[in-house]
């Protein structure tokens, strides 16, 4: 580990602290139909879509027709972005003359897409035409985000409102945030990757004449190895930075090639890496100020900020120095960090970012439900790569993805407040809302759908041969990467210990339920407590209340948590990761 | 629900042709117009070919030049198949491969200790970069090969080291194709 590091990463906690108001007010004021600066331009647009798709801006929904409304447009979505990839050769804007996807791969992509989790079973460069990646990817990294912010603020209306039963019009916070919030920015953002030299193109790949021609070994399909002479590369291209720029900023993930933001054509600089890192990060923090500012505690808001913060910190620091102590059973080379290399565990990583900026992605990218990559986890190191494994676990609640991350929250705030009212033997409270059983078990719910999920599907694929047979890290290691697949997948994140080989029927077809069952088995309990909170009256203040500012809260939010998540999961991680990391300490191999 | 149902297929058909068209698009004719060579991928041409991106990786194996590091991505540095190794540390292959370049890297310059960036695959397959620790460890080959001196060669490695962005963000690398397109030039020159 580095001063240099150290400083890269505190820098980026500050201005992640330094955006979270400015942004955060400008989301209440977008989600109160409050005027602002870009009202001129928007509002004529937004009209205009109301007028064409008939929805009524003043209509208010009960959660019951919001959660209907937000399956009716992930159903609609998702079946479209399905026919695109499965006639993409007969539409323009094809010049590599991809096929069309088989039926498979095309559900398990559009149910990727759709819940905001794209996990990728293919490989962009080789797979997907640009209208596919525009019109289908790109198109529901917009919308599956705008989504999950409508939740979130759904949520915090429920929390805020008072003796109602309406949280608000699914379709005009869809609306309201996909041009009050994500187009603006996307629009600076992506010239911005540009300046950097991510790609922006519609042209064929460009085929480049090697300086010096290469002999390579080729196996064949029938396992024989031959010699041949590579003399040109071919060089892929594309839009790519108008559809960088919303996977981050939506936490989506879903990288334009393969190599995700590891690829020099989607992350071509230390500058835009941090650039990425504080887009994934930015909206998710600006919620807990939103929250704050709309349920009138701002001081809640920031404890549960603090909270997030903390759980941030402890897995860049375990990250940081698993990656930067390097492998120890790769000898006779220099691992060490000097003025001249990053040193540590450079396989899976790239030299421009070095140990400090690949944990710090791959803390961030999990922390929140992004799951771009800009090094390859499977090469993490044990404990390295056991960083994003949990923290996708706890739920993906450390800021966590755009609206997600904040619904997430909201479920162990409740968990929490419930425990504090058990040991102090009082009605739990949520800022002046009695939690009862109703919205307890709702919470429950939400995270064992969760736990069920990852636990059941992993437990069931390690156990059948179908399931082992795409391992290929034999080992604890092969645990760890079947058990990241279903994490990633419940959780929406879409990281994955990519050496599994995961574009089989099976892996295609569990990863995909585990994915819906992780997104809207998680939207339809937090919606049904935000409506059993928004019928509540307020109770007044007492001196046994519990409060939900400051550190007492922060730490006992920050407890649940990770006792939640440690009671869950602990059991599989010491049969992987933990196992593995004792396993080469002692210098063995598989 | 039929009702909500109607909004759903519009609001998709509508919304799809606002952000997954005519956002695009307008990102695209912007990007072309203020910065047309990086958004088309930074091309260099010699004598009148195409022969690289200055930000992707190509493969070098000659003594003459400087080696990139080992890569993933098809049989080399192939931007059609980007990708890692994605071996775990504890996996045998990835120990017997390192063990096997080792012993390469060993013959070539037995004095130095070998960079790890050397012998391990990047996440993309197409790192452009390589630290400026490899490239010296390739300093007395590429001399002895060319018949040049190892200052001359220190200079050049200087010259094509990139410091970290703003003076603290990433790393300190060097970017190979460039750096061995100046070699070529150097000897073309003379």
């Amino acid at each position: 580990m580095s001063a240099n590091g150290w400083f890269q990463i505190g820098l980026f906690l500050l201005v992640i602290f330094l955006i979270t108001k400015p942004l955060g007010v400008f989301l209440a004021r977008v989600f109160s139909g409050q005027r602002t600066f870009l009202d001129p331009v928007l509002r004529p647009i937004e009209k205009l879509i109301y007028r064409l798709t008939g929805i009524n801006e003043k209509h208010e929904m009960r959660w019951t027709e919001y959660a209907i409304a937000m399956l009716l447009f992930s159903g609609v979505s998702m079946a479209v972005l399905y026919l695109i990839e499965r006639t993409q050769k007969f539409f323009p804007l094809n010049p590599q003359k991809f096929a069309n996807l088989e039926p498979g791969l095309a559900f398990g992509t559009a149910a990727s897409f759709t819940t905001n989790t794209n996990w990728q079973a293919y490989s962009g460069e080789s797979t997907m035409s640009y209208l596919t990646q525009m019109a289908g990817l790109a198109y529901h990294n917009f919308a599956s985000a705008a989504v999950g912010i409508a939740v979130a603020v759904a949520v915090i209306r429920g929390i805020a409102r008072k003796e109602t039963d309406k949280l608000g019009n699914f379709w005009v916070d869809t609306t309201r945030c996909l041009l009050w919030v994500l187009l603006p920015i996307c629009l600076v953002g992506s010239l911005v990757f540009v300046s950097q030299g991510v790609i922006q193109n519609l042209r064929p790949y460009t085929t480049v004449e090697l300086i010096e021609p290469q002999t390579v070994q080729v196996t064949s399909a029938d396992g024989k190895t031959t010699k041949q002479t590579v003399t040109q590369q071919i060089i892929a291209q594309g839009p790519v930075a108008s559809q960088e720029v919303i996977k981050e900023f939506g936490t989506n993930g879903g990288g334009f090639f393969g190599a995700n933001s590891a690829h020099p054509f989607e992350n071509p600089t230390p500058f835009s890496n941090f650039f990425q890192v504080v887009l994934i990060f930015a909206i998710p923090s600006a919620l807990t100020y939103t929250l704050g500012r709309m349920t009138g505690s701002q001081r809640h808001g920031w404890a549960v900020w603090a909270a997030m913060a903390v759980l941030f910190l402890a897995g860049i620091t375990t990250a940081y120095w698993a990656e930067a102590r390097g492998n120890p059973q790769l000898v006779g080379i220099n691992q060490t960090q000097s003025m001249v290399q990053s040193g540590g565990n450079m396989e899976g990583k790239e030299v421009r970012f070095g140990i400090a900026n690949s944990a710090l992605f791959a803390t961030v990218t999990t922390d929140a439900s992004c799951g771009a990559i800009n090094g390859q986890h499977d090469s993490f190191t044990p404990i390295g790569g056991m960083v994003p494994l949990i923290n996708i676990m706890l739920g993906e609640v450390v800021f966590g993805g755009v609206g997600a991350g904040l619904y997430g929250i909201v479920v162990f705030v409740i968990l929490a407040v419930f425990i504090a009212g058990l040991m102090v033997g009082r009605t739990p409270e949520y800022l002046g809302k009695k939690i009862e059983s109703y919205d307890v078990k709702m919470a429950m719910l939400a995270i064992l759908i969760l736990t069920f999920t990852i636990l059941g599907f992993s437990a069931f694929a390690i156990i059948k041969p179908f399931g082992t047979s795409s391992i290929s890290n034999p080992g604890p290691h092969g645990l760890s990467q079947v058990l990241y697949a279903y994490v990633s997948s419940a959780g929406n994140n879409g990281s994955a210990f990519g050496g599994l080989s995961v574009n089989t029927m099976w892996y295609n077809t569990s990863t995909a339920v585990a994915q819906l069952l992780g997104r809207f088995f998680m939207i339809i309990p937090v919606l049904a407590i935000a409506g059993s909170l928004a019928k509540k009256r307020i109770v007044p203040e007492s001196v046994g209340t519990f409060p939900v500012t400051g550190g007492l809260f922060a730490g006992l939010l920050v407890a649940t948590i990770v006792i939640v998540g440690a009671l869950t999961f602990f059991p599989a991680l010491s049969l992987g990761p933990i196992l593995e990391h004792l396993l080469m300490a002692a210098g063995k191999a598989f | 629900m039929k009702k909500n149902l109607l909004i759903a297929i519009w609001f998709t058909l509508v919304t799809t042709v606002i952000f997954g068209l005519i956002y695009p698009l307008a990102v695209t004719a912007v990007a072309q117009l203020l910065f047309r060579d990086r958004a088309n991928g930074q091309l260099i041409e010699r004598n009148g070919k195409l022969v690289g991106s200055r930000i992707i990786g190509q493969a070098f194996t000659g003594p003459g030049y400087f080696h990139p590091r080992p890569s993933a991505a098809g049989t080399g540095y192939d931007p059609t198949a980007s990708g890692g190794s994605n071996l775990a540390p504890t996996n045998k292959n990835l120990l017997e491969r390192v063990r096997a370049d080792v012993q390469k890297l060993r013959a070539e310059n037995p004095n130095a200790a070998i960079p790890v960036d050397l012998v391990t695959t990047s996440g993309s397959g197409l790192d452009p970069d390589i630290s400026p620790e490899a490239a010296e460890f390739q300093i007395p080959r590429v001399a002895t090969s060319r018949n040049m001196k190892q200052e001359d060669l220190r200079a050049l490695v200087q010259k094509h080291t990139k410091g970290r962005d703003l003076g603290f963000l990433g790393e300190p690398r060097v970017n190979v194709l460039e750096l061995n397109l100046e070699l070529d030039s150097f000897r073309d020159g003379r």
